[in-house]
């Protein structure tokens, strides 16, 4: 892999989500500042509640921030229409998520080539495309299958192919390991490494410790705040003098 | 060439957009089969309604075009007939009817009527020749020009002739159904068979009369033409009406207006007093049929736009259904970047595509209905009343406009909702 994991892809400023439920407004994201870069495997660690979600859909342009200034490869998502945020969503994102979302009537195929439907380029050789993606993630003998007809690790691979197919800058998976059973689950997250390992920029969210030990970056956040942003070997070193601690205290 | 560029470009986008949304719609309605069909049943009983209405009048009408062409478009039928107000309101049918003596001169003083010719029903006779004999046979004497006026061609032998009725002979045409039952040979010229209880000698063979549409009820009988006067003899009290012909169709309205003119000095009717008779040409009658027509279509019409209305409620209804049903395909669609628009077109597109799939089955199920009326008459009273029965373009284009536009009406709602859906609430949709 080149060496220019130096250019930014992610850079977010001060970034507020504020909901109203009644005369009461929740801070979700209570200001975060947050920089990442090409071909960066980041983990998203926090307890329900923590925001993390809510930082998902923001760089994930389903949602928009309250108050600060989010940019997303070189363009500012900020200000922009309902209407290039669904392009900016097709072109430079892809979305995993816990229960695949796999439309049940459709080939896994079909399923994949969803995304091109909606793409500028995406009718030109669509059928191609979509082969090549499930080839990336090992599921070229299972194209012509349905979703009832795929086991809970094949159908997560055709999302994570579908996923892929419009060559996203990053790749955003939400507790993609949440509904697999453990082996299918390092299956899956094997295949995340491999995925980082040929360029690709991932983002996860997790509550596993396991799981966020995969990314090279582990972010935890708490109440709406980022508490530490650190490289995985650090964070297991203050993890650990943070439970010598408590033992301590508890001894 | 910029511009150019843009707008196919714009083009090729919006026809991808569209197969696709027609694509996936009818994918969307092959998945649920059994509800599409409920729900356009509403659509297709009100279009299968128009078009089997509509048909049926465009065969009638072009059932009696035809007739009226093999009748002449010039015939003018004068007729007595009661007022429906003035002092002869109530007045007997015996000081109404026509008298022989009220047309003499009518060509004289009707210079657009080329000619006339009288005829009496003189009734239902039993005509017999040798032992054998047939009931009910209807008779009526005819003036000579009345064979020009209806166009009844003579096949064997000759027409009755202005001698005929002048000399009041006994003679008649009959009809080759008459000439079968009363076993008389083809040729059956010179022969006599007895009317009642006078003699006739038969002079020729008329064409069996062309099944008709109007005041043709009466096919199974057999028909005797005699002379005018001899048919006027043989009754007490003889009902006369006249036959007569327009010099063109052009003059037609100037025809029925003289022969009114005339009979009304003839019959001695006041200024102001209403009309003894009615004086009607084929054209009138095509015209009236014509409004019948427009009003019945009209009805129609209504009828199917309220089937149309409730359909359409349907269709919004199992869209909406569909709408909550797939939130979370939306909420995804939506994540993997369909914008609004694309959301609103797929379903806008749905309900249109299974408003005219409603619309095409109707055109169908229309049809078999109107083939079905057309046999069931057939076999009824073995009449073909809509065997010319045929669906004209223009219902079938409006059929599916109808349909099209109820699916645009009915599906708007629906697809704004879609449209409007969160992604992030969609997607977390139970």
């Amino acid at each position: 892999m080149a060496k220019q994991a130096d250019k930014t892809i992610i850079k977010l400023k001060e970034v507020r989500r504020i909901y109203k439920v009644g005369v009461e407004r929740i801070h979700a994201l209570d200001g975060i500042d947050l920089q990442l870069h090409e071909n960066e495997y980041v983990a998203v660690m926090g307890h329900s509640g923590s925001g993390k979600s809510t930082l998902m859909n923001v760089l994930g342009c389903l949602d928009r921030a309250t108050s600060g200034y989010y940019e997303l490869d070189g363009y500012d998502t900020t200000k922009m229409s309902d209407a290039a945020l669904a392009r900016i969503r097709n072109e430079r994102i892809g979305f995993v998520f816990q229960s695949f979302e796999l439309l049940g009537q459709m080939t896994a195929q079909k399923n994949v080539e969803m995304p091109l439907i909606y793409s500028r380029d995406g009718w030109i050789s669509r059928k191609n495309r979509a082969k090549k993606a499930l080839e990336r993630v090992g599921l070229s003998d299972r194209v012509k299958h349905r979703p009832n007809q795929l086991s809970g690790g094949e159908k997560q691979r055709v999302a994570i192919a579908r996923a892929l197919v419009c060559n996203p800058s990053i790749l955003l998976a939400d507790e993609p390991t949440g509904n697999l059973d453990s082996k299918t689950s390092e299956d899956i997250l094997k295949l995340f490494d491999q995925l980082h390992s040929e360029g690709q920029t991932i983002i996860m969210v997790t509550h596993e410790n396991d799981v966020a030990h995969h990314a090279a970056r582990i972010i935890s956040m708490q109440d709406g705040l980022i508490q530490s942003d650190l490289q995985t070997k650090e964070f297991d070193r203050s993890r650990r003098t943070t439970d010598k601690k408590s033992k301590e205290d508890r001894s | 060439m910029r511009i150019l560029r843009f707008l196919i470009r714009t083009l090729v986008i919006f026809v991808r957009l569209l197969y696709q949304s027609v694509y996936l719609a009818l994918g969307q309605i092959w998945a649920n089969k059994t509800r599409s069909m409920l729900t356009t049943l509403g659509i297709i009983i009100g279009v299968a309604s128009v078009t089997a209405v509509i048909a049926a009048l465009s065969g009638l009408k072009a059932k009696i075009l035809t007739q009226v062409e093999s009748l002449g478009t010039n015939t003018i039928f004068i007729s007595a007939r009661r007022p429906d107000r003035g002092p002869l309101q109530h007045a007997s049918w015996w000081s109404i009817r026509f008298q022989g003596e009220h047309f003499e001169g009518l060509l004289e003083h009707c210079p657009s009527v080329s000619r006339f010719g009288r005829q009496t029903w003189v009734g239902r006779y039993t005509v017999s020749h040798r032992d054998k004999s047939t009931e009910g046979v209807t008779v009526r004497g005819i003036e000579p020009a009345c064979h020009q006026i209806d166009s009844r061609p003579v096949t064997i032998g000759r027409p009755l002739s202005v001698i005929d009725e002048m000399q009041v002979r006994q003679v008649c045409l009959i009809d080759p159904k008459l000439r079968n039952d009363l076993r008389l040979d083809r040729d059956c010229i010179g022969q006599t068979v007895l009317i009642g209880h006078d003699t006739f000698y038969i002079v020729g063979v008329v064409e069996a009369r062309p099944k008709n549409v109007f005041g043709g009820g009466d096919q199974e009988r057999s028909e005797i033409f005699i002379p005018f006067k001899a048919g006027l003899k043989m009754q007490r009290y003889p009902h006369i009406w006249v036959l007569a012909e327009s010099k063109s169709a052009e003059v037609s309205d100037d025809a029925l207006a003289e022969i009114r003119f005339f009979l009304r000095r003839t019959r001695h009717i006041k200024p102001g007093e209403p009309d003894t008779f009615e004086v009607q040409s084929l054209q009138n009658e095509l015209q009236t049929f014509n409004e019948i027509t427009v009003i019945v279509t009209l009805v129609a019409g209504g009828i199917v736009g309220i089937s149309l209305l409730v359909g359409g409620v349907g269709i919004m209804n199992i869209m909406l259904v569909s709408v909550s049903e797939r939130t979370r395909e939306i909420g995804l669609r939506k994540a993997v970047g369909a914008k609004n628009s694309a959301i609103l077109t797929q379903f806008m597109i749905e309900s249109i595509v299974l408003c005219c799939l409603g619309g095409l089955v109707g055109i169908i199920f229309g049809h078999l209905l109107i083939t079905a009326i057309d046999n069931i008459v057939k076999a009824a009273f073995d009449v073909t009343v809509l065997d010319m029965a045929y669906i004209p373009a223009w219902a079938i284009a409006l059929s599916f406009a109808f349909a099209g536009s109820v699916g645009i009406f009915f599906g708007m709602f629906p697809a704004i909702k879609a449209a409007r859906l969160d992604p992030i609430e969609a997607l977390r949709h139970e």
